[in-house]
């Protein structure tokens, strides 16, 4: 009976992986809010609000300067955007964020008003990784979230195997490292060992808030403040912690298998 | 100024007793000498109260050491604190084991030695170049069958960094030692003086799966020291939210655990319906582990009740969902013959060393802070507590299903019956030199912050204890006497933190 129910209840969910890239994303949630955007033209004179509510010190804005956001120190909180009262800060529901130069994450400047969003690895390295990419996770004094969102891309709903990413256990066997949390002092030994036993080329991918610029934890005299303090890194994904599209689109971008069109 | 000469211990009732969530001022902390207040402390452990705070509050060059304790059967806490120390102080730890791990925290953070301590060693700090926990020496068996396994900090899987030290005789563990400290971010370091802009969202991410729980602690030690109530409807917000980071956590170590055993149709389902129960935290504030909705005061969003329709709809669907995928579970005789009698605590060892939450109640404890100490939406409304006897894997596996039930059953009835009014309440000053606790029943257990402000009402000290400082010697004790290749499901059924460990 109980292999019959179980086959019974595994046929009646049926496929459970999701289409997207082919179909369209899943929807966010609408609280959710996505990427963010500056329109520093419509700043009023002196005003300081977003700055003065920032937990991180995203916001900069000197004396007789546009106002500046870096997005890899956001953590999402929404607080500039309710408090800025020409709209110069919104939400634009787009759930893409990933770059590849961190500078691409500073919004504000003209022309500047969005994350510039990563182009493919070249040529040789799409050869390289482009259909199989094996990545060793090291989790490196984050609070857990950004690990649960990265795990859950394993799960059936995502797929992530479908695209040929897995994450391996060994870093002999990785083609990149994907760190996530602000890098704690504890870890950076442990970072820093297993990324050189990861083999040349190889990959650092920075999930999360945390792992871009220290997160909620910026500034704490047992961090590092991110990933770049011992490791190179390739491909930022902002969020606290990202939503698990945004960091999908980050991987699939950085290996060109996104559409034309879906980009 | 002389040491005060010691007391005969204190009669019962000593201490000050007070209700979880509210403040009271520091200067109506009962003082006792050091010795006297690690006896004291002794004694209530030995009338039946638990430990749930040790820890030290510095006062110039020396410290005073503070007690919080439990009696779950009274629904009160009772609070203590010592006349400064310097140097040393008898160790609580000799004659109560479950403040083994708070003594060893208070040495390394105050240089306060306690002395007798069986196993003074480093919690988290750093060593000398800073590049790793200063763990100090392990635990060695000697003797020529016995070989050391040593696994992490980096591990297998993707997740947080730890390092086990394993003392066996073949495929026999005898001794299993924990090594934690990796994910130090200094939290309660850099509390002094605040709240500063990036408290609230520090509290979220203490143990970023128990986003909930730490947040709303902290929002009540807040509100217990401004005098504030958060309005009615917040509390149940959050009782929602609650509920919901319960239900997504045991799903997922359900699947976690069917995956250990290779039970895989339980293993998928669950790991999807996990991702159900997340979004629906995501409906309620946008994020999928409940960041930015609990603020002190009441909540940064309601719940409307259209809102709310939507989401008892849907958590309808993924609580049936969750019922077939746990069903073939329960069912298949494999997995519990893999489960029963593996990972063993037993009672007497469980109240000794303080175990709280999942683990504890899976060894026929009845503890739950939701019933024991019920603050906000459960003073009105209660989930009944989920025991299981037995304290091995099954049983923690079992109380997490009960708990997924009741928790299910719960969350559709109060969504049915959501109060009127605001979210929130502005939050008043915190007054001056003012003592706050409070707990809350997160998914793992007992999650206690303490607060003490100074004459203008910032932090001077601020106390965090996940319910994972309690419970990691409890998956040591669960290894003694089990083959190895019992640690991983072992190690799952606890689920415990490891930043919330590290702070
Ligand atoms: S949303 Fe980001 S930039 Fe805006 S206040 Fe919050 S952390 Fe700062
Ligand atoms: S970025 Fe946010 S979610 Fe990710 S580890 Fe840091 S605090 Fe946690």
């Amino acid at each position: 009976m109980f292999v019959f129910d179980t086959l019974t209840h595994r046929l009646k969910r049926g496929c459970e992986t999701m289409g997207y890239p082919q179909a369209p994303a899943p929807a966010l949630p609408d609280r959710h809010g996505g990427a963010l955007r500056v329109d520093a033209a419509k700043c009023s004179d002196g005003c300081q609000q977003c700055v003065e509510v920032c937990p991180t010190g995203a916001i900069t804005r000197p004396a007789g300067q546009p106002l500046a956001l870096d997005l890899g120190k956001c953590i999402f909180c929404q607080a500039c955007v309710e408090v800025c009262p020409p709209k110069a800060i919104t939400q634009t529901n787009d759930h893409r964020m990933a770059v590849r130069n961190r500078g691409d994450l500073l919004l504000g400047a003209p022309g500047q008003e969005e994350v510039r969003l990563a182009a493919a690895l070249d040529k040789k390295l799409l050869k390289l990784f482009g259909r199989s990419l094996r990545l060793r996770v090291v989790s490196a004094g984050g609070c857990g979230g950004c690990e649960a969102d990265v795990n859950v891309l394993g799960t059936i709903g995502w797929d992530l195997s479908r695209f040929g990413i897995n994450y391996v256990a060994s870093p002999r066997h990785a083609d990149g490292v994907l760190v996530t949390g602000c890098v704690s002092r504890n870890m950076s030994l442990a970072l820093k060992k297993t990324y050189d036993a990861v083999p040349e080329p190889k990959l650092v991918i920075a999930v999360g808030a945390c792992a871009i610029n220290g997160g909620p934890f910026i500034g704490s005299p047992e961090v590092l403040n991110g990933a770049s303090a011992v490791v190179p890194v390739d491909l930022y994904i902002p969020g606290c912690p990202p939503h698990p599209l945004t960091i999908l689109d980050g991987l699939l971008r950085l290996l060109d298998r996104l559409e034309e069109g879906k980009r | 100024m002389s040491t005060p000469p010691l007391s005969s211990p204190p009669a019962a009732g000593a201490f000050t007793f007070l209700a979880n969530g509210t403040s009271l001022p520091w200067a109506d902390l009962p003082e006792f000498n050091a010795p006297d207040l690690v006896r004291a402390t002794g004694a209530e452990i030995d009338r039946g109260a638990r430990l749930c705070a040790w820890f030290g509050v510095p006062e110039g060059d020396a410290t005073r050491l503070v007690a919080v304790l439990a009696f779950d059967a009274d629904s009160t806490l009772a609070v203590a604190r010592s006349t400064p120390v310097r140097g040393s102080y008898p160790a609580l730890t000799v004659t109560h084991p479950q403040a083994h791990m708070f003594e060893r925290e208070v040495w390394e953070q105050h240089h306060l030695n306690p002395e007798g301590h069986p196993w003074l060693k480093p919690v988290r700090a750093s060593n000398t170049a800073g590049d790793a926990p200063a763990v100090g020496e392990f635990f060695r068996v000697n003797g020529p069958e016995i070989h050391e396994v040593a696994v992490g900090p980096v591990h297998a899987g993707v997740i947080e960094p730890g390092h086990f030290r394993f003392q066996c005789a073949g495929e026999e563990v005898l001794h299993l030692e924990i090594a934690l400290g990796y994910q130090h971010r200094a939290v309660e370091d850099i509390l002094p003086g605040g709240p500063h802009r990036a408290t609230m969202h520090q509290m979220e991410t203490v143990a970023g799966d128990t986003t909930i729980a730490h947040a709303t602690a902290y929002a009540n030690v807040l509100e217990a020291l401004a005098g504030t109530e958060a309005p009615l409807r917040a509390q149940w917000v959050r009782a929602v939210a609650l509920e919901l980071e319960r239900l997504a956590n045991h799903t997922g170590d359900i699947g976690a655990l069917a995956g250990d055993v290779a039970f895989l149709p339980t293993a998928s389902a669950c790991g999807k319906i996990r991702g159900d129960f997340l979004n629906l935290s995501a409906l309620v504030c946008g994020n999928r582990f409940g960041r930015a909705l609990v603020r002190p005061g009441g909540t940064r969003l309601d719940l409307e009740a259209e809102r709310a329709t939507r989401l008892l709809e849907r958590l309808k669907v993924a609580l049936g969902e969750v019922e077939a995928a746990a069903g073939w579970f329960w069912d298949a005789a494999s997995v519990r013959a893999r489960f029963e009698n593996v990972g063993v605590v037993f009672g007497p060892q469980a109240t000794e060393i303080g175990l709280v939450g999942v683990a504890a109640r899976a060894c026929g404890l009845v503890r739950d802070v939701r019933f024991d100490h019920p603050t906000g939406w459960y003073r009105f409304a209660q989930a009944p507590v989920a025991v299981w006897p037995g304290g091995d894997v099954y049983a923690r596996a079992r109380v997490r299903w009960l708990e997924l039930q009741r928790s299910g059953q719960f969350l559709q009835e109060q969504l049915a019956a959501a109060p009127a009014g605001p979210v929130n309440e502005p939050l008043g000053p915190a007054a001056p030199d003012t003592f706050a606790v409070a707990l809350v029943e997160g998914w793992r257990g007992e999650v206690c912050h303490v607060a003490l402000t100074d004459a203008r009402g910032a932090f001077r000290r601020y106390k965090i204890v996940d319910p994972s400082f309690h419970n990691w010697t409890g998956l040591a004790l669960a290894l003694r006497g089990q083959a190895i290749s019992d640690f991983p499901i072992c190690n799952k059924s606890f689920n415990l933190s490891y930043c919330g460990f590290d702070l």
